[in-house]
């Protein structure tokens, strides 16, 4: 079966050679490597960010990044931003506390990773559960991101006031029975994460496209973020998150991502039910 | 000429009649086709399951990465955009375009920049402008738009928008619809039986 294109249009053609100029740049100047990224949803984002700087093409926005520190940064966020919120997937919490939390439960120490975590909101969705579950003392979560403006984001833990009213219906949902208004303090800007649930949270940078594993966790989270790489990098970061997992550790990708077909599928187990939450058997 | 090799279509929560009339009147030897329907987050997988007793091709809400295969029917999930690749999809769940997520925008420009002049757009019944921008930019890459006859849709806000803003190849009510289709996908309409093309 024929599937390739024919791209006969000079200006997307234009526009082709202008994103890969500008992706060896960012990755020769900079270190930010996104040229292995799922080409659709990225160049989305580089012509929204081009949109943004007010300027006429992809070659402008790179003259820029070269030369203007600010507009990089910006870029960098654009291009590597995944937009999450507290309890997406009432299925994921739900399966985790019926399915992995009476397990954590047998051991004294739990490491967590939660890689990519961009804004924050899974971290603290996650540690809310955690604290429910009374083992969040025997926790600690590592959450990482490429990004340090999104890391620091993370770490200030300040959702907007609108947004708060839907995560609190999202955490019902997901089976949380307490008054959610308890995990926050309210104050002009929005919402503040409550310090209890911080304690155990350590924020930091890590590249999933480049760095190498750093701990062994009993629990991987990475939702929703190997969906904007290729294959090749997926696999790589598969083979990464592999390596970080102890054995029987759990490994919970997004609700539409799978294991089974991948090259390490066969190490992975997946839980009963939609969660799409893997235990590494292998 | 090119030979399509993907149908894309989009519609607002009532379209549904529409995709179970269509897709029950086409054959099995059609290109793939991808179908938006707005919807709620939340909604699980209940579209593709009422889809499924319709069609005499598989109908799979596609995972991440999935590859894309003639024949078959794939079905944007809930709460998440759906994008082309060249050969495979890929997922998002950046911001809603136009309010919604799947976007059928995002859906038809993604499509029209891999497939170029391969593809075709369907804009059916719909409550919004979502697709309209999608359907320009099918035919500006000299893919082909055919949009329901805003007189005969449920809600014609769309169908209007998408004339508007990129113009219409072909105007159908929906009887008419499969017979186009399958006229330009150059396929035999309304095969017997549940024989699968060679």
């Amino acid at each position: 079966v024929g599937t390739v294109a024919t791209n006969s249009n000079p200006t997307t053609d234009v526009e082709r050679l202008e994103i890969e100029l500008l992706l060896d740049a960012l990755a020769r100047f900079h270190g930010y490597d996104f040229r292995n990224y799922a080409p659709a949803s990225l160049n989305r984002r580089i012509r929204s960010a081009a949109r943004n700087e007010g300027v006429g093409s992809i070659s402008e926005l790179q003259h820029k990044i070269l030369h203007d520190g600010d507009a990089l940064g910006r870029l960098v966020r654009t291009v590597s931003i995944h937009v999450t919120s507290m309890f997406r997937d009432a299925d994921f919490y739900q399966s985790f506390r019926k399915l992995v939390v009476p397990q954590l439960r047998t051991y004294p120490f739990i490491r967590i990773w939660v890689a990519g975590c961009s804004t924050g909101e899974e971290v603290y969705s996650l540690a809310i559960l955690l604290h429910e579950a009374s083992i969040y003392d025997r926790c600690r979560i590592y959450a990482t991101d490429m990004s340090d403006d999104l890391l620091e984001r993370a770490r200030r833990g300040i959702y907007p006031a609108d947004m708060i009213r839907r995560y609190t219906e999202a955490y019902h949902r997901g089976g949380g029975t307490e008054d959610f208004s308890r995990y926050y303090v309210s104050d002009s800007t929005g919402a503040i994460i409550a310090n209890a649930l911080r304690k155990n949270i350590v924020f930091s940078m890590h590249n999933l496209a480049s760095d190498a594993s750093f701990n062994e966790f009993h629990v991987i989270l990475c939702r929703n973020v190997m969906i904007y790489f290729d294959t090749q990098l997926r696999d790589r970061v598969l083979d990464l998150l592999y390596g970080s997992l102890v054995r029987f550790g759990y490994l919970a990708v997004g609700k539409k991502e799978r294991l089974e077909l991948t090259q390490i599928g066969s190490k992975f187990a997946m839980l009963p039910g939609d969660a799409r939450i893997y235990r590494r058997i292998a | 000429v090119l030979r399509p090799e993907l149908v894309v279509i989009g519609c607002s929560l009532g379209g549904l009649e529409a995709i179970q009339g269509l897709l029950g009147a086409l054959p099995p030897s059609m290109p793939a086709m991808v179908i938006v329907q707005h919807r709620l987050a939340g909604d699980e997988d209940r579209l593709t399951r009422l889809l499924r007793g319709h069609s005499r091709m598989p109908v799979i809400e596609p995972d991440d990465k999935t590859p894309i295969t003639p024949g078959h029917v794939y079905i944007a999930p809930a709460d998440y955009h759906l994008l082309v690749e060249l050969g495979w999809f890929s997922l998002s769940v950046d911001p809603p375009v136009k309010h919604a997520r799947p976007s059928i925008d995002v859906l038809f420009d993604t499509a029209a920049r891999a497939y170029g002049a391969r593809v075709i757009g369907v804009v059916l019944t719909g409550a919004s402008d979502d697709g309209a921008d999608g359907a320009k930019m099918i035919r500006d890459r000299g893919g082909t738009i055919i949009v329901q006859d805003p007189a005969t849709a449920m809600s014609p806000i769309a169908p209007k928008s998408a004339i508007a803003r990129a113009g219409a190849d072909k105007v159908r009510t929906l009887d008419e619809l499969p017979g186009t289709l399958t006229t330009l996908c150059g396929v035999r309409p309304r095969e017997r039986g549940n024989t699968r093309p060679p």
